[in-house]
C-alpha cells in the first residue's frame, strides 16, 4: 500500500462516517430546522471526502472530472435546498419553540399560541385552512 | 464599466462555465468537446435566458484564499460539532437570531447565505432584502454570550466574502460605521 492509498482510504472511511452521522442526525434531532443542519454540514463534508478519496484512487482517468463536478454541485445545491425546507418549516411553525434559547425573528403567534409552542404538530393558522 | 459591457462580460462568463461543465462531464478536453460545448452553451443561453445578475467583477485572490481556507476549516469544525450532537444523548438548545448585514448586492448576499448555511453551525431562514436583515437558525447555543459570538461570526463571514468578491464600494460600506448594525436589537419582535 502506498501513501496515496492510505490517504484515500482514510478519506473514504471518514467521509462515509460523516454521512452516517448525517443520517443519524436526521433521525435523532428534535425538529426540522435541526435536521437541516445535519443535512448540510456533515453531509456535504462527507461527500467531499468520499469524492477526494475516489479522485486519489482514480487519478488519471476521465471520470475524475465528473467527481469534481459532483463536489462543486453538492456545495452549491445543499444549502439552497436546506434553506428552502427550513424556511417553509418556520413559516408553517414546525419549530420546537421550547428548545429555542432566543427567537429574534418572532413571527407573531397565531390565536392559540400555546398550541403553536407545542411539539412538532402544525398550529391551526388561517393559512392552513386554505390548504 | 457600462451596463452593456457588463452584460456581455457576464454572458461570456456564463458561456465559459457551461463549456467547462460540458467538458468535465465528458472527462476530456478535446476540440470536438469544446466546439459542441460552445454550440450547446449558445443554444441553452438563447433558449433559457437568465435574468441579468449585477456582478462587481472583482476578484481578489488573497482575500479569496483567506475566505476559502477559513470556510474549509469552519466546515470541518461544524461537521464534527453537528456529528457530535447527533451521537450525544440528551437535547441541545437552538436559537433564531436576526443579523443586520451591510452588503447591498444580490450576488454577494447569495454567496454569504450559501456559505452561512454550510458553516458555522448556522442555517439561513430568511432574508429581508430591503433592510438587509438575515434571520439565522443556530443549531447549538449555550448562553447569551455564545449567541453574541455567533453573531460576530456571521458578520465575520460577510466581511471575508465582501473583501474577496466585492467592489470597492461594498468594502467601503463595511468600514463605514454609520451603516454598521444600527438596529440589530430593534428588528425582531421578541
Amino acid at each position: 500500500m502506498t501513501v496515496a492509498d492510505v490517504v484515500a482510504s482514510v478519506c473514504l472511511v471518514a467521509g462515509s462516517f460523516l454521512c452516517l452521522t448525517a443520517g443519524l442526525g436526521l433521525v435523532r434531532f428534535p425538529d426540522v430546522l435541526n435536521r437541516m443542519h445535519a443535512a448540510t454540514k456533515p453531509q456535504v463534508l462527507g461527500v467531499l471526502l468520499v469524492m477526494t478519496g475516489a479522485v486519489i484512487r482514480l487519478v488519471g482517468q476521465p471520470i475524475v472530472w465528473m467527481l469534481v463536478l459532483v463536489a462543486v454541485f453538492q456545495l452549491l445545491t445543499a444549502p439552497v435546498s436546506a434553506h428552502l425546507v427550513s424556511r417553509v418549516a418556520y413559516r408553517r411553525r414546525h419549530v420546537r419553540r421550547d428548545l429555542l434559547l432566543v427567537d429574534e425573528l418572532g413571527v407573531p403567534a397565531p390565536s392559540g399560541s400555546t398550541a403553536a409552542a407545542r411539539a412538532d404538530e402544525p398550529a391551526e393558522g388561517p393559512e392552513r385552512a386554505g390548504g | 464599466m457600462s451596463a452593456r459591457v457588463g452584460r456581455l462580460r457576464q454572458q461570456g462568463l456564463l458561456l465559459v462555465w457551461l463549456v467547462l461543465v460540458w467538458n468535465l462531464l465528458w472527462g476530456t478536453f478535446s476540440w470536438a468537446n469544446l466546439l459542441s460545448g460552445a454550440l450547446l452553451a449558445v443554444v441553452v443561453t438563447t433558449l433559457l435566458p437568465l435574468p441579468p445578475v449585477t456582478t462587481s467583477g472583482r476578484f481578489r485572490p488573497l482575500a479569496a484564499l483567506r475566505f476559502l481556507g477559513r470556510f474549509l476549516l469552519d466546515l470541518l469544525v461544524s461537521s464534527v460539532e453537528v456529528s457530535w450532537l447527533a451521537f450525544r444523548p440528551g437535547r441541545h438548545r437552538s436559537a433564531i437570531i436576526t443579523v443586520q448585514l451591510r452588503t447591498d448586492s444580490d450576488l454577494l448576499l447569495t454567496v454569504i447565505a450559501e456559505a452561512l448555511s454550510l458553516v458555522p453551525g448556522s442555517l439561513v431562514l430568511d432574508l429581508d432584502r430591503e433592510r438587509k436583515v438575515m434571520a439565522i437558525h443556530l443549531v447549538q447555543v449555550r448562553d447569551a454570550a455564545h449567541v453574541e459570538r455567533q453573531r460576530a461570526n456571521v458578520l465575520g463571514m460577510e466581511d471575508r466574502v465582501v473583501r474577496a468578491f466585492g467592489s470597492a464600494e461594498d468594502i467601503a460600506r463595511l468600514d463605514d460605521p454609520s451603516t454598521e448594525t444600527p438596529e440589530t436589537e430593534g428588528v425582531g419582535r421578541r
